[in-house]
Formats: structure tokens, C-alpha cells, sequence
């Protein structure tokens, strides 16, 4: 069953020791290429990256050379003098870490191997943590903040200094995040330890296998040999199609939901479907409207983040034991937790990222040789562009996950103070150990000393905190922490993930007098915003449930049944990615060739070829921009295609341009594909007659002045703001013993980000504010890259009335000005007249 | 931010536009600023600034930035400056821990004496710092009795005809939100019944409790309590039950 491709060495004289031969033979298997070569490879000292896609036995290949070391190294003999872990595997996922050890044991126990494999979460019992330190398994599963917690502790240094492995697994997952930053320091940290100590990284497939090869060996000034690849291409090509419909696509829009009749049938012609979305909201609306027409009572499950735990592990074990038909989830479960027999993904909206489609398709059919079957359903027309770009790429295996990037700083100032409080560091030691870790090989001396004062006293240039410290220079130059509160503080704020302040939702019951009863069980969480706009009476959807918003009770929401179909919608924005540089860049090159376009439903083509006619389809690399009068109102259309984010800001530096050259702007939109600006004077004519020049209006400097000024009004700074504040520790994520929520929080960090504005602009936690919003909420990086292409390639139109290509975002625009359960009649009104006047 | 852009103005209007009020008969006048001026007796009023904010989280390992008190002192001397008062009175949390006038730094302490000077001057102790002040002038209390009008810190639970009357306090940080066409303005803000009156609060790092929340329940007849919001440059007033349009 060994079709696996893998680059060999040729030397398949690997010593796989007996109990494996023996293991392998029973179970009728073969070791795969991969796994010998792997294997092999790490022996003779390699650091190694293994890239394959799902079921090809990453998992025993990741740990083959540990269990061989550990067997060759026999069972430790009682009394010996203390023996630390041997591997340490690291996974973004508790429930993964879980998963793993139930795998794992499997052989273990089957072989007779004299190796202990324990995990250690957040969710692991005191008493087990302090046994463990005490008495270390061989192997120990563990995510990114426990490997943090163990490195800030005095023990650290005994308790890691056998370690020979560390396995991570989903990689390409990590690295991008800012808990990756925190890990790659954790790794270098590691090195010191045990400075033999070799990595494996499993992971799926990434644009570019090399940023991961040199993530796992110590960058700096002498850099190690990249690790080791071996890629494992190959497996079935998988069966994808994009969903055949009678119904009209929608114009715009985010929720399929007329396409709910056919992803039903499919859930009836297979075994078990996983049906992905891109937010929570969807995942809750998807979910409800299948039940509405469920007639088969088909077990269908729903699974989000937002849902209490409980009530996810229950999903999780009836998936694992087939117990279901279907499971509507969003990217809760895209990692590799094996869930029992899928035979069908069902991906609704546009995957947004050609390599998140692939790795979300790979959960179907764990065995890698057979093909894994895939459905797209796009939301909307720009969706159906977007799934076939998708979907063209998964054919000729086209990658888009994005690069791992800078270090964060706020992280670094995390990682410092965890370093004080191992033992003390010799500031030029640490310096040399933290640009040993890829993502912060550029980091220069000069921030580093800035870091390390940040984390002293704050960083201020008024020394006014001297005497308040948390880490002190010692006479021979080290640092030390000044007290054991400081260590106890940095335990209860490690972390990198900020949630925003979230309630729990509790469903209580209503009696015959309109009072609500006490009890009742919890559903979940929602974020504490959406409720804000709440009043008592109205109706959401969540849980899978229509509840009606009672009110907030301490740090809880209160909800009862509302007995209604037609509920007031949840607006999570969570969750939702932005469209990738790559998948725009097909969608683009779709629009300017005809060839390209073939594979798209008629109605599709019909509507892009009205537009050809009535406007153009701009080519590759050209900006196209529409203009025309509705209404009492001038529109100006930018066709940009990069993402919302980008788009956004777009939006808000082109207003400001625009006021002060006299347009008027009353306000915008952006979508994934475009952005809308209206006003109330004539932007077109005023391009006409060169009152305005496009080319002045998209240049590049608007990333300099107005993105400054723009920046001291903008809010969305202050949202970056309040997560560095803390992940670097400047305040805390919760007081030892009087736990708040986030909306009891003592300070408001909105108060401390405009403190800071204005008394100290260049102050370092400012500086990682403006670093994470480049790429983050902003996307000012990307914008920046579209303003530089298109200079010289705007191409203007001037209409007497609305595209056909502007549709779906004049649709954006109706949607966001009418409030209320009145939207969608509203919304389907102006539907119609403006495609009429579209397409007419 | 409103109270720090405020702060950071180098310039204040010497002729903002106030609001005369009555609290249980007596003339008071309500500033944009934040503080309450009485010009029978000539006192001022100032409530919760909070000094030294910054540094009581600092003790406590936050390394909050160390420009609040510097801000709500320019504040403070600024609305001195234009009202020339005979007696300042700060009603309590003074200071935001007790350590605070303790390790207050020397230029900060001069700025205070510099205010003080030629004046009276009361601090009303306030649940974060019941203990009183170190070397800083004026005298410390828990209550003041004056010109028909009795000051404290915390407003007293005694509500409703018949309950209260004539207390000026503070504690609670009132603000108030204004809601016209779909957009809101949420504003610190004097708040009063005419028989009582909350002090909104002075320091730059407050922040502020809505009016509607359950903490001000029972604190004033909501009939005739009248939200005094602070602007810029003038004091905006809003009946209670027009807040929300």
C-alpha cells in the first residue's frame, strides 16, 4: 500500500530495531519511504522537516527516532540519579496533545516499549504537573505556553537537560503566529539546555518549505545548515467540484444559503460530511437552516469556538465514533485531529487561500492513497471566481500560506521577563540566544536594550519607576527578577492569544409571570460588543438556537428560548480570513482572459460578459475605476482585489484625500474584491476635467502624512494596542485570586494607548502597536505593494449608471445602513431594481 | 482623549461657556474643566483625581506610563487660574493608593504647594486613600460642612423625598451617554437632581459609570436629574429622560 513518493536517499538500510520490525510485519504494513528516511536522516544528526499531506503517518514518522533512541537506551534503572524528558512534542492544540497520546500509546503498549508518554495542558491537575517535575515521562506532549512555563522556571535546566528531540507538529500552523514567536525563542532557549537537542517539524504543505527549514536550526551570526526536507508529494489528486445549482447565485452576501437544498442531498449520499464555513455567523445560520429542512432527522452536529468545551467534546467523541452524519465547524477543527470516517468536505463561502482549501480537504479520508472528495459552495458571484481560482490551484499545487515574518516585540518582552525569572541572564548571552530564533534574527541590539527596559520599569524616558522595578542589574551585569511576585505574575500572564471580553451565555427559563427563573445550563461565550448592541427582547442565533437577549447578569448573559424562526443575526466578524495575495491575483487573472473563464457557470459568464459590454474587465495588472451617479449621490468604484483589510484602509486614507480635494465623500465600503467611496459631488466629472488626478489620488505617499494623521484618530489601534499591552505584561491578564472579566479591567488601555500618544510617540510599545497593525488589522504592507504596482495602470470609466460588477458591493453598502430585522426585505428590494438597472 | 487633549493644550479659553445650576439653593457653577465652583463662599470643588495612577499600578508590577499626574495637575491649574478660588476642596481619591502623596515625586509636589498658595485647601479623604496626605498643604477631613452644602467623598445611601439634601460627592465617576441619530457621544458629567450632586471625575486616568448603571440606582429622583456633560469648551445639559433621544 506503499504509494507514497518520497525523495530518498537510497539508503533503506535503516536499523528499525526489532520490536518495530516485529510491530509492522503483525500489523500486515511497511514502513513508509518517508518514515525510514526521516528516520535515518535524524540519526545521523539532522534537524528535519517532514512536509506530507494527511494520512501518510506523519505522526509515527515525527516520533520513529525518538522510540527507536529511547528503545536502544532501555528502560532507566530504579534508583539511577534523575533523568529528564527525552522528547518534547509541541502542538498548537490541547485536544490535540490528547489525540496524540492515545496514538502514540498504541504501539507503545502493542510493542512492549519501555517508554512513559504523558501530556501536560493548561488543563492538566496540579499535583501531575509537580509529579512530572519531579519525575519526567520520556515523552511529554505539550503546547507552545507550557513549554514557556517550564523554561521560566528554576528547574528548568535539570528538567531539560536529557532532552534529545523536539518534535512540532503543524508547523506551517505555528509559525505564523505570535505564538510561534514565542516558541521559536522557546526552541532557542531549548538549545542552551541541551545544546545536542535535534527538531523535527511535521507539516502540511507551505509555499515555501525553506522559511520552515531554517525556523527549526539557530539562525544569527553562524547559522546552522537548514534542517533536512523531506516532502511527501503525492497521495490521490482529490476530487473537488464547485456546487451545481439551479438557484441564482446571489450577488452578494456571505451565507450560501441558497444552495442549503443541495448541500443537504449531499449529506444524504455520504457516510459523513464535514462542512466547513469561514465565521462563526455562518457556521450558526448554516446550521439552523439544515435543520429547517432536515426531514430524515439526520444526526447534524455544530462545532465553533464560541461553544462551551463540553459541549464540543461531545461533538468531538460522536465524530470519532461515526455517530454522525454531518458537522458544521469553522476552523476549531481544521487541525489534524482524527475524526473518525469523512468521506465528503463541504467547504461553504470561498476558502480565501488556495493552501487553506487543500488542508481543509485533507481532513476527508485519512487514507492518503484514496482520493478525498470536496464540494465548494460560493457565496456569491465574486465567490464562484474565487473557488475556481481555488480550485484550479489545488490542481497544479499552488501554495499560499503566508511567510513567517518579524518577530513580534510585544512577545520578546514576554520571553524576557520568563528568562529573569529562570535564573539571570547575561543581557549580551540572551541577546546572541534570541537571535538565534529565525524570527527575530534581525532584531538589533539597540531594541533588545529597549526591550529589557520596558520590561524593568516600563521604558519611559521619565525614570520615575527606578525604585518599582521588576528585573534588576546585579552588580556583575546580570539581570535578575526582583521579587517571587514578579515570577508568580509572569505565570498567570503568559500566553500569546488575547481574547476579547467575552460573557457567557446562559439559557434560563421564563415563567407563567415573565420572570426568569435561576439555573439553566451555560451554551457558550459571545463576545461582550455584539451584546452591547443588544436591548432585552431581541432575538440571536447561537448554539443553533433562536435566543432571545434577556440581559447581563455579572459576567453572564442571560438568554431563554425564543421559540422564533426568524432571528435578529449574531455579526461575529471572527474568523474571518482575508483573501490571499495569491487567490486574488488568479482572480484577476481571470477577469482580464476569456480563456480562463470557461469553467464558470453561465450565469457568471453571462454577468461578466454585460459588464465587458457596458463597462470593461480590467486587465491583470490595471486598477479599473467606475464612476457613475445614484440616486442623489456620486460613486466611485475601485476594483483592487486585496482583501477587506487592505481595502479598509484604502477607504480611509482615500476619504480624506478626497475632502480636501472638494468630492464630498460622505462614506465607504470594502469588500474582499473592491472598495466604494460615495459623495455628493461629481467625483467623475471632476476626473474628467482634471480637477482631480487619479493618479495623484493613488500615490503612494498617502502611506506617509494622512496615514499618520488618520492613525491618531483610528480606533483600530487602539485594538492592537490593548493586546501588545498584554502580551508584553504592561498590564495584566488577571489579578491572583480575584479573577475579572474583560470588561472589568481597572485601566483602560484606550487611556494608556492615548497617554502614551501624547506624552511619549516613540515610547516601544507603541512602536510593536504600529509593526502589528502593518500587518495586521491595517494591512498597510499589502496596500503598499498595490500602490507601487498599479502607478501607471489606472484605468478610469465614467458611467451614467451602476456596472454590472459593482452590484455586489452597492449591495455591501445597502446592508450596512439598514439596521434591524427589516434588512432583508429592504435588502431584496434594492436587489432587484439595481441589477434591472444593471443588467438591463 | 477628551481630559488629555484638555491637558495638553497650551492655551485654555478664559470664558468657557458654564452652567449656573442650583444644588439645594445654592448658586454653583459647573465648568467644562470638571470642577464645581460656588461663588457665595468661594470654593472649588474638584472630585477623584486620582494622582499618582500611574505609579500605584507601577508598585504592582504594571509599568503604566508615568504622565497622569502631570496631566490632571495642568487641569487643575488651569481651572484654579480661572476662578482665583478662596478655598479648593478635593473630594477624596485624592490619590489613587495610600502610598501615593507619600512617594509623590518633588516637581509634582511643588506644583500642588504653587496651587496652593494664598488659598485654602481641604482634601476629603476618599476609599483609596482614607489615611490622608503627606507633606502637602491643606488639611485632611472625611467630611465638610459649608455654606449649606455637606462634602464627602461617597455619596450616602439615604435617597428619595425626604432623603438627602445638599450633598455634593463623588466616588461614583458619573458619565452619561447621548444617543442622537444612531450615533453616541459618551461624556464625564456632572449629575444632579437638584438636592444632590456627583462630581464627575477629575483625573485624567478615571474613566467614568454610566449613569444608567446599577452602582447610581437610587442615587437621584430620576424625574429631575439633569446630566451636566462636559465639551471642550462648554458644558452640555441633558435631562435624564432625553439622554437616549
Amino acid at each position: 500500500m506503499d504509494r507514497i513518493e518520497a525523495k530518498s536517499p537510497g539508503n533503506q538500510a535503516v536499523a528499525l530495531p526489532r520490536p518495530f520490525v516485529k510491530w509492522f510485519s503483525e500489523k500486515g504494513w511497511q514502513p513508509r519511504a518517508h518514515q525510514l528516511e526521516l528516520l535515518s536522516r535524524a540519526q545521523a544528526g539532522e534537524n528535519m522537516l517532514l512536509i506530507a499531506p494527511t494520512g501518510a503517518g506523519k505522526t509515527l514518522a515525527g516520533f520513529l527516532p525518538s522510540l527507536t533512541d529511547l528503545v536502544a537506551r532501555g528502560k532507566i534503572p530504579p534508583g539511577s540519579a534523575f533523568t529528564g524528558i527525552h522528547t518534547l512534542y509541541i502542538s498548537p492544540l490541547k485536544a490535540l496533545t490528547v489525540d496524540i497520546e492515545r496514538n502514540l500509546l498504541k504501539p507503545v503498549t502493542e510493542m512492549e516499549l519501555a517508554v512513559t508518554v504523558e501530556n501536560r495542558t493548561g488543563d492538566t491537575p496540579q499535583s501531575k504537573r509537580q509529579r512530572q517535575k519531579l519525575n519526567p515521562p520520556d515523552i511529554l506532549l505539550t503546547t507552545p505556553e507550557q513549554v514557556a512555563l517550564l523554561l521560566a522556571n528554576k528547574e528548568a535546566t535539570r528538567f531539560f537537560k536529557d532532552l534529545k528531540y523536539v518534535v512540532l507538529d503543524e508547523l506551517h500552523s505555528l509559525v505564523t503566529s505570535k505564538r510561534g514567536h514565542l516558541l521559536s525563542l522557546g526552541l532557542a532557549r531549548l538549545r542552551k539546555h541541551a545544546p545536542d537537542m535535534q527538531t523535527i517539524g511535521l507539516s502540511a504543505t507551505v509555499a515555501d518549505p525553506m522559511d520552515l527549514q531554517r525556523w527549526l536550526v539557530p539562525q544569527g551570526e553562524n547559522p546552522s545548515p537548514p534542517a533536512g526536507l523531506v516532502h511527501v508529494t503525492g497521495g490521490a489528486a482529490p476530487d473537488i467540484s464547485i456546487l451545481g445549482t439551479d438557484s441564482r447565485i446571489p450577488w452578494s452576501g456571505h451565507v450560501s444559503t441558497y444552495a442549503i437544498p443541495e448541500v443537504y442531498e449531499a449529506i444524504r449520499r455520504h457516510k459523513t460530511t464535514l462542512i466547513f464555513v469561514n465565521t462563526r455567523f455562518q457556521a450558526e445560520l448554516l446550521f439552523q437552516t439544515l435543520w429547517t429542512i432536515n426531514e430524515d432527522n439526520l444526526p447534524i452536529a455544530l462545532h465553533h469556538g464560541s461553544l462551551d468545551a463540553s459541549q464540543r467534546r461531545k461533538v468531538e467523541a460522536a465524530m470519532a465514533e461515526n455517530r454522525l452524519r454531518a458537522v458544521v465547524a469553522t476552523s476549531t477543527l481544521d487541525m489534524g485531529i482524527d475524526w473518525g470516517d469523512i468521506d465528503l468536505v463541504v467547504h461553504v463561502g470561498a476558502p480565501k487561500g488556495a493552501s487553506r482549501l487543500a488542508q481543509r480537504i485533507g481532513r476527508a479520508n485519512h487514507r492518503m492513497d484514496e482520493p478525498s472528495k470536496a464540494i465548494l459552495v460560493p457565496a456569491n458571484r465574486f465567490e464562484v471566481m474565487e473557488c475556481q481560482a481555488a480550485l484550479d490551484a489545488n490542481y497544479i499545487g499552488a501554495q499560499d500560506t503566508p511567510p513567517v515574518g518579524e518577530g513580534a516585540l510585544d512577545v520578546l518582552a514576554q520571553h524576557v521577563l520568563g528568562m529573569a525569572c529562570a535564573e539571570p541572564f547575561d543581557p549580551v548571552a540572551l541577546y546572541d540566544e534570541i537571535t538565534s530564533a529565525s524570527p527575530y534574527a534581525g532584531l538589533t541590539w539597540e531594541m533588545f536594550e529597549r526591550i529589557v527596559d520596558f520590561v524593568a520599569t516600563g521604558g519611559y524616558a521619565l525614570r520615575s519607576y527606578e525604585r518599582y522595578a521588576k528585573i534588576r542589574k546585579m552588580e556583575d551585569g546580570r539581570w535578575r527578577v526582583s521579587n517571587p511576585q514578579i515570577a508568580q505574575q509572569y505565570r498567570m500572564n503568559l500566553g500569546t492569544i488575547v481574547e476579547a471580553a467575552e460573557l457567557n451565555v446562559r439559557l434560563v427559563k421564563r415563567n407563567a409571570k415573565g420572570t426568569l427563573g435561576r439555573g439553566g445550563m451555560t451554551l457558550g461565550k459571545v463576545e461582550e460588543y455584539f451584546l452591547e448592541q443588544l436591548v432585552q427582547g431581541d432575538t440571536f442565533l447561537f448554539a443553533g438556537k433562536v435566543l432571545r437577549f434577556e440581559g447581563i447578569r455579572e459576567n453572564q448573559c442571560l438568554v431563554s428560548n425564543a421559540f422564533s424562526l426568524d432571528p435578529k443575526i449574531p455579526a461575529y466578524a471572527g474568523g474571518r480570513f482575508p483573501l490571499t495575495t495569491y487567490l486574488a491575483d488568479q482572480v484577476r487573472a481571470m477577469l482580464a482572459d476569456s480563456d480562463r473563464r470557461v469553467n464558470l457557470p453561465d450565469q457568471v459568464r453571462d454577468w461578466l460578459s454585460i459588464q465587458l459590454e457596458r463597462s470593461m474587465l480590467p486587465k491583470q495588472d490595471e486598477l479599473l475605476i467606475e464612476t457613475f451617479p445614484r440616486g442623489k449621490r456620486f460613486f466611485m468604484i475601485a476594483y483592487c482585489f486585496e482583501g477587506r483589510l487592505a481595502h479598509q484602509t484604502l477607504g480611509m486614507l482615500l476619504t480624506r484625500r478626497l475632502e480636501r480635494a472638494g468630492a464630498r465623500p460622505l462614506g465607504f465600503v470594502a469588500t474582499d474584491y473592491s472598495l466604494a467611496i460615495w459623495g455628493l459631488n461629481d467625483i467623475g466629472a471632476m476626473i474628467g476635467d482634471g480637477a482631480l488626478s487619479l493618479s495623484d489620488l493613488f500615490d503612494e505617499d498617502m502611506l506617509g502624512d494622512d496615514l499618520e494623521s488618520w492613525l491618531d484618530e483610528s480606533y483600530m489601534l487602539k485594538r492592537t494596542f490593548r493586546n501588545c499591552a498584554v502580551i508584553s505584561g504592561l498590564i495584566e491578564r488577571r489579578h491572583p485570586g480575584k479573577e475579572k472579566t474583560g470588561r472589568q479591567v481597572t485601566v483602560s488601555t484606550d487611556l494608556i494607548y492615548d497617554v502614551l500618544r501624547s506624552h511619549e510617540p516613540d515610547h516601544v510599545l507603541l512602536e510593536a502597536t504600529r509593526r502589528d497593525a502593518a500587518t495586521g488589522l491595517l494591512d498597510i504592507g499589502r496596500l503598499g505593494d498595490m500602490l507601487a504596482r498599479i502607478k501607471g495602470h489606472i484605468t478610469h470609466r465614467d458611467l451614467d449608471r451602476v456596472s454590472p460588477l459593482a452590484v455586489p458591493i452597492m449591495l455591501e453598502i445597502g446592508k450596512e445602513s439598514v439596521p434591524g430585522e427589516a434588512q432583508d426585505a429592504v435588502l431584496a428590494e434594492a436587489a432587484e431594481e439595481l441589477i434591472a438597472e444593471a443588467m438591463s | 482623549m477628551h481630559r488629555l487633549g484638555i491637558s495638553a493644550r497650551t492655551t485654555i479659553t478664559t470664558a468657557p461657556a458654564t452652567e449656573d445650576i442650583l444644588i439645594h439653593g445654592v448658586a454653583a457653577v459647573c465648568d467644562p474643566l470638571g470642577g464645581l465652583y460656588l461663588p457665595e463662599t468661594g470654593m472649588l470643588v474638584v472630585s477623584d483625581l486620582h494622582l499618582e495612577k500611574g505609579a500605584a499600578f507601577a508598585r504592582r508590577g504594571m509599568m503604566l506610563p508615568p504622565y497622569d499626574t502631570i496631566a490632571t495637575l495642568n487641569i487643575l491649574a488651569a481651572v484654579i487660574a480661572r476662578y482665583d478660588p478662596k478655598i479648593v476642596v478635593s473630594l477624596g481619591d485624592n490619590f489613587h493608593d495610600r502610598r501615593g502623596s507619600e512617594f509623590l515625586p518633588a516637581d509634582l509636589r511643588g506644583m500642588i504647594a504653587e496651587m496652593a498658595r494664598g488659598r485654602d485647601w481641604i482634601w476629603i479623604n476618599g476609599n483609596h486613600d482614607p489615611d490622608g496626605t503627606t507633606d502637602l498643604p491643606g488639611i485632611s477631613t472625611d467630611e465638610l460642612v459649608y455654606g449649606g452644602l455637606v462634602f464627602r467623598h461617597e455619596p450616602s445611601l439615604i435617597s428619595g423625598p425626604g432623603g438627602i439634601k445638599g450633598e455634593v460627592a463623588g466616588h461614583l465617576h458619573p458619565s452619561a451617554t447621548v444617543r442622537r441619530r444612531e450615533k453616541y457621544v459618551r461624556r464625564p458629567c456632572f449629575a444632579t437632581d437638584g438636592h444632590r450632586l456627583l462630581m464627575p471625575a477629575f483625573g485624567v486616568l478615571a474613566g467614568g459609570l454610566d449613569l444608567n448603571h446599577k452602582a447610581m440606582q437610587g442615587i437621584f429622583d430620576r424625574k429631575t436629574l439633569v446630566a451636566h456633560l462636559l465639551g471642550r469648551d462648554r458644558i452640555y445639559s441633558v435631562r435624564y429622560g432625553n439622554l437616549m433621544g
